[in-house]
């Protein structure tokens, strides 16, 4: 395969990526930017490959629409590194790598004598990234976690969900996302140092802290406050009212608040709106900028909130949206799938991209570029299949014969 | 003090809330020189929301406000001021990267400190602009706030029971998952920069990082039309697979079991009662399609029991399992003890309190975090006479004049 020599911001730069669904999204971000990302799978595929959902729902490693999410732009080879001969194979590669990126279980790597203190040794200037789901030390390092047991030991479950049922999680695993982007964050502040001074180092990353930080100031709450912060489902606590966030519309749900004070006036914005179908009823007396939540009595708080509530369920998320936007009222649709793809946002700033998987005879429609920026030209590449660079990397870059890969796939090692 | 990794590394922080503030953070944790822009007339809102230090009210008391804006410069600058404007030219001319995240359009019309506007000033700066749904685009000037934009990223499609209406998630998500990726932006630039000699303008949209998040759920409609949906706690590859009562008020425990090994465990743990055996649990196809009565069963041995019991006995035996943590737990959580995951830095309204370090530790060049969130306009004198190099003469001129108000 040619690669393209369009420069990237790190179009230089070469990355051996050994992560299982766990840190899938760190390689990623890295081959987005242009780096030289060969993701090396055990001869039998990458265990991540069985992970559903699958193309057309057929289960095959090849049809991985969880592996395709987070693999593009990467290269695949295939190697044993639980073999002697696999581990000296890693290392003759690792002295052309700037990153070695992993998720194995805390000390896997050392064991097979491929941990930092060996790579360093192997090549100074690599940086070696370990995504693992507690972190390296400490006494719950070998501890497993799943998405949903990172997510609730990161303080998220708490917060998510509604108070009559268990904390929730979002179904579409997000510990593995956020660990990911925090390792490939952790990867570019060792990277910037490195160009400065020429050292490479190890960049420990906990899957469970990455998601703390996204459980915004749940801890901070209770350090200044001794405040539990309570998961409140589609409701927020404000001036001791429960404030809507989330309704049911006709045809799905939309997002949208009372808001009071300077914001008063989109309030009053969809209060005019109703005024106009007749609807608004006894909202229209109200004063929204003025009105203070605070002395509101509750009974006639939760009852303008039903007739709000009244009027969302008689129209469609697109008419809503649509005099929302005309109107100056913040009212946003909850989306599905089918509506993200039609976002006229979304749209028009171009942000989804075809990605061509000849093999499957199609194209595959993705989320785009990770932002915009006047100097990357972003592409596109459909993720590898398994050991689909094996000649490419073998054969022309490391000079094996023919023969000698032929004898190392049967030995198993490739 | 070790060495800091982006010591030397110059940052003008024109951002307020949570997204924008977090990015310059996350660059200051790690040794760079943080000028963070706010002005006594209209300081950043955070500052008004909780929590406060023993829940009263300041604006100097915002543990949301302190949490992400620890080892910056608190400066305070008036921009309507001609001189404060020159000032903050001033300052982009001193920048390798400016941070904003005013509604689009915002800097440039207002001061001239568009990209455009910082080019002629510093023609390298790395400019980056976070918003809700990016510079452009017929809904860019939509306010963008992050519980909203979490709906229209889809996440309430995927989160909640499909017996009840949805619930979303009730907090800013964009807010927390976009400004990592902002970062990983701005170190790309600098390295680009380094290369080539050029600067650069990112323009980051919070809501398409989000939708990055849902990738697969995404590729799933779009390859193969499946809109997927709400499915509680359930996961369609494990079973058991939930949040599980236990004993005492809003306990929980979560436990995972994706394979026949981890189940043979999990009964274990439980002392293999009697029903484990049942053919209707054998095998994960069936225990998923008998998920409902699994979940009763498994519930009633976990309601009997603390949610740390639960969690230490699965954990023992290989199985993932984890309580669903208050930020009690949070900030008592010996695994976030070890990795001093929490600092607690003293500031000078607040006391100690605790902040958020990074997730990741360089072997190297580890983060430190030295100083509190500043106090409004903290550091404007330090700012104008050790950073900027102007002389006490001028700053005090500066001052009376209320460039600084």
């Amino acid at each position: 395969m040619s690669k393209e020599k369009r420069d990237l911001p790190l179009s230089p730069y070469r990355v051996l990526d050994l992560t299982n669904e766990k840190g899938y999204f760190c390689g990623k971000i890295l081959a987005d930017l242009g780096a030289d990302v060969i993701k090396i799978e055990p001869p039998e595929g990458d265990p991540g490959r069985d992970i559903g959902p699958f193309y057309h729902g057929r289960q095959d490693k090849e049809k991985s629409l969880f592996f395709f999410a987070y693999n593009t732009n990467k290269r695949s080879i295939t190697l044993n590194i639980q073999t002697h001969e696999g581990q000296e194979i890693f290392k003759r590669l690792a002295k052309t790598a700037d990153f070695v990126i992993e998720s194995f279980n805390p000390g896997d790597m050392d064991k097979i004598g491929l941990g930092y203190s060996v790579l360093k040794g192997v090549h100074p200037r690599v940086i070696m990234v370990s995504i693992t789901p507690f972190g390296q030390e400490g006494p719950r390092k070998d501890w497993k976690a799943s998405d949903i047991v990172a997510i609730a030991m990161g303080g998220l479950s708490h917060i998510t969900g509604s108070p009559d049922r268990p904390p929730a999680r979002v179904s579409v695993d997000q510990a593995h996302a956020i660990a990911g982007a925090q390792g490939a964050m952790g990867a570019m502040i060792a990277h910037y140092y490195r160009e400065a001074t020429g050292k490479g180092q190890y960049v420990d990353t906990s899957t469970q802290e990455s998601a703390v930080l996204s459980a915004l100031t749940v801890p901070q709450a209770w350090d200044l406050q001794r405040f539990v912060w309570p998961r409140e489902g589609a409701y927020m606590s404000r001036a001791r009212k429960r404030v809507r966030h989330l309704w049911p519309c006709k045809d799905g749900y939309i997002a949208w608040r009372l808001f009071t004070g300077g914001l008063g006036v989109k309030t009053r914005a969809l209060v005019d709106w109703m005024k106009s179908q007749g609807k608004a009823g006894e909202l229209a007396d109200v004063n929204w900028q003025e009105m203070d939540l605070l002395t509101v009595p509750e009974e006639k708080f939760y009852h303008w909130q039903e007739l709000f509530g009244k009027f969302f369920k008689a129209h469609t998320k697109a008419e809503l949206c649509g005099e929302a936007l005309a109107r100056g009222i913040v009212l946003i649709p909850a989306s599905t799938p089918k509506d993200l793809l039609a976002d006229p946002q979304l749209e028009a700033r171009d942000y989804w991209e075809e990605v061509d998987y000849p093999e499957l005879g199609t194209t595959i429609t993705y989320p785009g570029a990770l932002y915009k920026s006047s100097e990357i030209e972003w592409e596109f590449r459909r993720a590898p299949l398994i050991g689909e660079h094996n000649r490419e990397v073998y054969e022309e870059e490391l000079g094996f014969t023919k023969e000698t890969l032929t004898t190392l796939k049967q030995r198993g090692v490739i | 003090m070790t060495a800091q990794a982006l010591e030397g590394l110059k940052v003008a922080d024109f951002s307020w809330y949570i997204a924008g503030p977090s990015i310059a953070m996350w660059l200051a944790h790690h040794g760079a020189q943080v000028i963070r822009i706010e002005s006594l007339t209209r300081p950043d809102e955070l500052r008004g929301i909780e929590p406060f230090k023993d829940g009263i009210p300041g604006i100097n008391r915002s543990g949301c406000y302190a949490n992400y804006n620890s080892n910056k410069y608190g400066m305070a600058l008036n921009l309507k001021h001609p001189k404060g404007l020159e000032l903050a030219r001033k300052i982009v001319c001193w920048a390798d990267v400016a941070v904003e995240n005013f509604t689009p359009g915002t800097m440039e019309k207002k001061w001239g400190l568009g990209y455009e506007g910082m080019k002629k000033i510093r023609p390298d700066i790395i400019m980056l602009s976070t918003s809700g749904l990016g510079q452009t685009g017929p809904e860019s000037q939509q306010p963008g706030f992050g519980l909203e934009l979490v709906s229209r990223a889809g996440f309430p499609h995927f989160v909640g029971w499909p017996d009840q209406d949805a619930v979303g998630v009730g907090y800013p998500y964009t807010d927390t998952v976009s400004p990592p990726i902002a970062v990983i932006g701005i170190l790309a630039a600098l390295e680009y920069r380094r290369r080539s000699g050029k600067g650069q303008y990112i323009d980051l949209s919070q809501h398409e990082i989000a939708v990055q998040h849902l990738a697969p759920a995404i590729l799933d409609y779009t390859a193969n039309g499946r809109e997927g949906g709400r499915m509680g706690n359930h996961h369609p590859d494990a079973a058991p697979h939930g949040a599980y009562r236990c004993q005492g008020e809003n306990r929980w425990c979560t436990i995972a079991v994706f394979n026949e090994e981890e189940w043979e465990a999990f009964c274990k743990v439980l002392g293999n009662p009697a029903w484990t055996q049942d053919p209707k649990f054998a095998t994960v196809f069936s225990r998923k399609a008998n998920e409902e009565e699994l979940d009763r069963l498994v519930e009633s041995w976990t309601s009997k029991l603390p949610a740390e019991e639960v969690m230490h006995r699965m954990q023992n035996a290989g199985v993932a399992a984890g309580v669903v943590q208050s930020g009690k737990d949070l900030i008592e959580d010996p695994q976030l003890k070890h990795r001093h995951h929490f600092w607690y830095l003293n500031h000078p309204e607040m006391g100690s309190c605790a902040y958020d370090g990074p997730p990741f530790k360089l072997s190297e060049t580890p983060a430190e975090l030295r100083m509190p969130a500043p106090c409004l306009g903290e550091h404007t004198e330090y700012v104008c006479t050790q950073i900027l190099g102007m002389s006490d003469e001028e700053f005090v001129e500066l001052l009376t004049e209320g460039v600084f108000e």
